[in-house]
């Protein structure tokens, strides 16, 4: 078969500079998925948007060859040497493209329907009523349940999975020969995510595209690709078919990769049972309700239930890991959890900095013991770029905590900065240089240095890992595993990638729209889920395993709002069935 | 229907805002010691002339002004009743004013209306430069063109107004023969409007419009390159690229729509800033606006004079905003949809 796209020892770069592509080959056939798998820096997006000469405009193509053989052509078209105007009608017609961030690759003034069917406009002679006629027949094949009204609806009013819907739509509307899919799931949730790709497969066994899939997730390759090309620093690795690959690395690499990527383990640990469980933080009977401002000044104002009869605990020296999707009150608890929010009336939200100490609840605090609070209570967060000052240095970044609480002198502060920076594996020379000088998982080293700084015994780390790349967040949890058993400190964990939990938590909470529905220890809570929602967020784990495909059917029975559960589970969205308790440690909501 | 009822509550939050102005305007012009008559009376005094001092009673007896200072108010805005009964500003009637011994209406009548058309036709020469400029600017940046666009824009930045009109009408008048001062050839003051008067004020126009117009549009070109750079940075660019659309028509379509919001929103600050940035533009070109006569006013103290001028500023900027606003609300379906529900 002769392959749709070819490209031979592609060369790009910037100015002056090394290339960032390097002698990278890779084809894809009709009907075939080829996935582009590395780290962000790998080269693996330039050498995507080199197909469709969609690059930055400082960077060069510096040489080989793009040949494209659309169903349509008679012989292969030369990408590299076409006219601009010719270029334009090969993009969105005869390739296209979905990006990253659904959320903004979206125009948001303009309507779903006007930015979709102007792929149609553009590239074909269809009036306007065909054209309405042809894209509401797309929205129903990627499944919106009622095309007429998404065509009329602006971005912000879909769901994040919704846009990456439309925006498949809109892609695959001119019936292309290749979609090239950017990172097309990695701002979804885990279900969004495998509701998404079971999508793109279904789109591309019906029309016979070939795909080209770039990604940083082996799990998702495992499900979707052929073949597989795995790319470095510009330059490819390895590459062949997906199974034989997946299953059997050769370059060092891509062992690495492998052995980095977290999966749920296949056979259940061992645990010893506690018998007196000594909590460092528990919140019980914890509710939040938030008043939305009303439409007009006239309307009534609508309430918004974030956080639904939480009550769980974290034991000392321990992990207690919160998941769920965004909007499931994973972060509201965070906040609650450090003071930072107060829950509605009736909470208690008990902290005790020494075992057997008098508790202090975190509701009502009075200023001193707020700051003695503070310090025992330190926060590590998502975004590594974003929560360091970019004008402090990282001297003064750390030393921050210890003078807004006026510990030590100023040479003691240094002392320790340097003593914590070698806990976290980074060195003393890095003291005077500003943020900017560090990659991704250097700045998670210094938010956990600084998080560390005032000798706390409890870190809320609220998503750490979910802005790295897989080999660094393997570094990332490594090194919170080790300062917590070494310090002795408690962590509450928020995620929402169960493999990440399965690594470091004692105790897992399952939250779906507010409410706890599965709560236990890791080994019961992955090998025996009870709730369709926690079998769906299992299911939806792409695992870099062939053999372990994602099941769609189990992600959408639980996926679903709650009144689309099974029977036993199914509530209004109002009255929820209670907690209970189907073996020691392991609880799950459901109607007896 | 949700766009009227907007508009509606809009202009309604307007008239309340226009009252609070009003009150500021006429607190904050009594907050000098004395005013216009009292002083007259006191220099009359020592001067001997006892004949002028009647009629400076008689004037303060009849604008109240011999009130405390929250019934002039009520009396000036027309709220209460005076000594002739209501004959406030919501009755349409502006007061009198003591410098020039005129009803104000008479004495603004001309100047408002040329305060309005100069002024407009400063926004139209903004918006009329500063679009065309800003996007070539933007979808040209780092080349010849934006930096050309950007030092000529500075220039004009950086210009006295005052040097630039005289300096403008010194070679308008020498080599296009465009005329100097005023905003029509004096044959016409005071005729009634024909196609003649209206060709004379245009030609006048041309230099008053350049002089007020440059560094506002300069600004407004600026801005509006800054944000289309920064849209042109972001995904949903990207994907209309990778639709196959041209640049010129995605450029028009996607990101100018969104750069468009600021742009729109100025309209509310341009009024007021124009006018007020004019006051001595006009009195070195000597047109005959209302800033020449606000400035008059406050020197001497002549309060009814200057509180009509300061809430006529005040209803420029007011109607300024709701304008803005309302193509805001229009342009931009997430401030229309703000408050519903997804």
């Amino acid at each position: 078969m002769t392959a749709l796209l070819t490209v031979k020892n592609l060369v790009i770069g910037f100015e002056k500079a090394k290339p960032v592509v390097d002698d990278v080959s890779f084809s894809v056939a009709p009907g075939k998925t080829l996935a582009l798998v590395g780290e962000s820096g790998s080269g693996k997006t330039l050498s995507c948007r080199a197909a469709l000469r969609i690059l930055p405009p400082a960077a060069q193509l510096r040489g080989g060859q793009i040949e494209f053989f659309g169903r349509d052509s008679a012989t292969p078209i030369d990408i590299t040497s076409l006219s601009e105007r010719k270029m334009r009608s090969i993009r969105g017609n005869r390739i296209s493209m979905i990006f990253q961030e659904p959320m903004r690759s979206l125009s948001p003034l303009h309507r779903i329907g006007n930015q979709v069917s102007e792929a149609l406009k553009l590239h074909h002679n269809f009036d306007a009523a065909q054209r309405k006629k042809l894209v509401l027949e797309q929205f129903d094949r990627v499944g919106f349940p009622n095309p007429e009204r998404v065509y009329d609806s602006y971005p912000f009013e879909l769901s994040g999975g919704m846009r990456q819907r439309a925006m498949i739509a809109m892609a695959m509307v001119g019936r292309p020969d290749l979609l090239i899919a950017d990172e097309p799931t990695t701002a979804l949730d885990v279900t969004t995510q495998a509701q998404v790709l079971g999508l793109i497969k279904d789109l591309q066994a019906e029309t016979g595209m070939g795909v080209i899939l770039v990604t940083h997730d082996l799990g998702v390759v495992a499900n979707m690709a052929d073949d597989v090309v795995v790319m470095n620093r510009g330059r490819v690795m390895e590459s062949g078919p997906a199974p034989l690959i997946l299953r059997d690395p050769h370059h060092p690499y891509t062992k690495d990769l492998m052995a980095a990527a977290p999966e749920i383990p296949a056979t259940p640990a061992d645990r010893p049972k506690e018998d007196e469980r000594d909590y460092i933080l528990e919140m019980r009977d914890v509710n939040k309700t938030y008043e939305l401002k009303a439409s007009s000044p006239w309307g009534a104002k609508s309430v918004v239930n974030a956080v639904r009869g939480v009550d769980f605990g974290v034991e000392r020296g321990k992990t207690l890991a919160v998941v769920g999707e965004s909007g499931s009150g994973k972060t509201t608890c965070a906040r609650m959890a450090l003071g930072a929010e107060r829950a509605d009336s009736g909470a208690s939200i008990l902290f005790r900095a020494e075992p057997g100490a008098e508790p202090v609840n975190l509701q009502d605090l009075n200023r001193a013991e707020r700051l003695a609070f503070q310090r025992q209570a330190q926060m590590v967060f998502q975004d590594p770029y974003s929560t360091l000052n970019p004008r402090m240095r990282v001297k003064d970044a750390l030393c921050e905590p210890l003078e807004i609480h006026g510990i030590g002198s100023a040479s003691e502060r240094i002392d320790r900065a340097v003593e914590i920076l070698r806990w976290v594996g980074l060195n003393e020379n890095m003291l005077t240089r500003y943020p900017h000088a560090f990659s991704g998982g250097q700045r998670q080293r210094l938010s956990i240095a600084r998080a560390l700084m005032l000798d706390p015994t409890f870190l809320v780390c609220d998503e750490p890992t979910s802005a790295l790349d897989v080999s660094v967040q393997e570094q990332v949890l490594g090194l919170l595993e080790d300062i917590r058993d070494r310090l002795n400190l408690s962590y509450l964990f928020i995620s929402h990638d169960l493999a990440v939990v399965a690594r470091i938590a004692d105790e897992v909470a399952v939250m779906r729209a507010g409410l706890v529905v599965e709560q236990g220890p890791p080994e019961q809570l992955f090998y025996n889920p009870q709730h369709p929602y926690t079998k769906a967020l299992i299911a939806a784990q792409p695992e870099p395993d062939i053999a372990r495909p994602i099941n769609l059917k189990i992600v959408a029975q639980g996926a679903g709002a709650p009144s689309s559960w099974p029977d036993a589970f199914r509530f209004d969205g109002v009255n929820a069935p209670p907690l209970r308790e189907t073996e020691p440690g392991h609880k799950v909501r459901y109607h007896a | 229907m949700a766009l009227l009822r907007f508009a509606v509550f809009r202009f309604l939050t307007m008239l309340a805002t226009l009252v609070v102005v009003s009150v500021l305007v006429f607190v904050i012009i009594n907050l000098p010691p004395g005013d216009y008559l009292s002083n007259q009376i006191n220099e009359l005094r020592a001067t001997g002339q006892s004949n002028g001092i009647a009629k400076a009673e008689f004037l303060r007896q009849e604008y109240s002004l011999d009130q405390p200072l929250w019934k002039q108010y009520l009396i000036w805005a027309g709220f209460m009743p005076g000594p002739h009964g209501f004959a406030g500003l919501l009755q349409g009637e502006f007061g009198w004013s003591f410098e020039f011994d005129k009803p104000v209406a008479d004495l603004v009548g001309g100047a408002l209306w040329m305060t309005v058309l100069v002024n407009l036709a400063a926004v139209l020469f903004i918006y009329a430069v500063a679009l065309p400029l800003g996007v070539l600017a933007a979808a040209k940046s780092k080349t010849w063109i934006d930096y050309t666009s950007a030092f000529i824009g500075y220039l004009g930045l950086a210009t006295p107004n005052f040097l630039l009109a005289l300096i403008l009408f010194y070679y308008g008048n020498r080599y296009l023969n465009l005329p100097i001062g005023g905003l029509m050839d004096p044959q016409f003051e005071g005729e009634p409007m024909s196609f003649e008067k209206m060709k004379s004020v245009l030609i006048h126009l041309i230099i008053p419009t350049f002089v007020i117009g440059t560094s506002g549009a300069a600004a407004m070109m600026q801005r509006l390159r800054a944000n289309l750079l920064d849209e042109l940075g972001k995904p949903y660019v990207e994907t209309a690229r990778a639709k196959g659309m041209s640049e010129p028509r995605m450029l028009s379509k996607y990101p100018l729509r969104v750069a468009f919001n600021p742009f729109v929103a100025d309209i509310g600050t341009l009024l007021p800033s124009l006018v007020s940035g004019s006051v001595l533009v006009s009195v070195v070109l000597g047109l005959q606006t209302i800033g020449p006569l606000l400035l008059s006013a406050l020197k001497s103290q002549d309060l009814f004079l200057s509180a009509f001028v300061l809430m006529f500023v005040a209803l420029l900027t007011l109607i300024g905003t709701l304008v803005s606003d309302l193509l805001l609300a229009l342009l931009d379906p997430r401030i229309r949809f703000g408050g519903r529900e997804r």
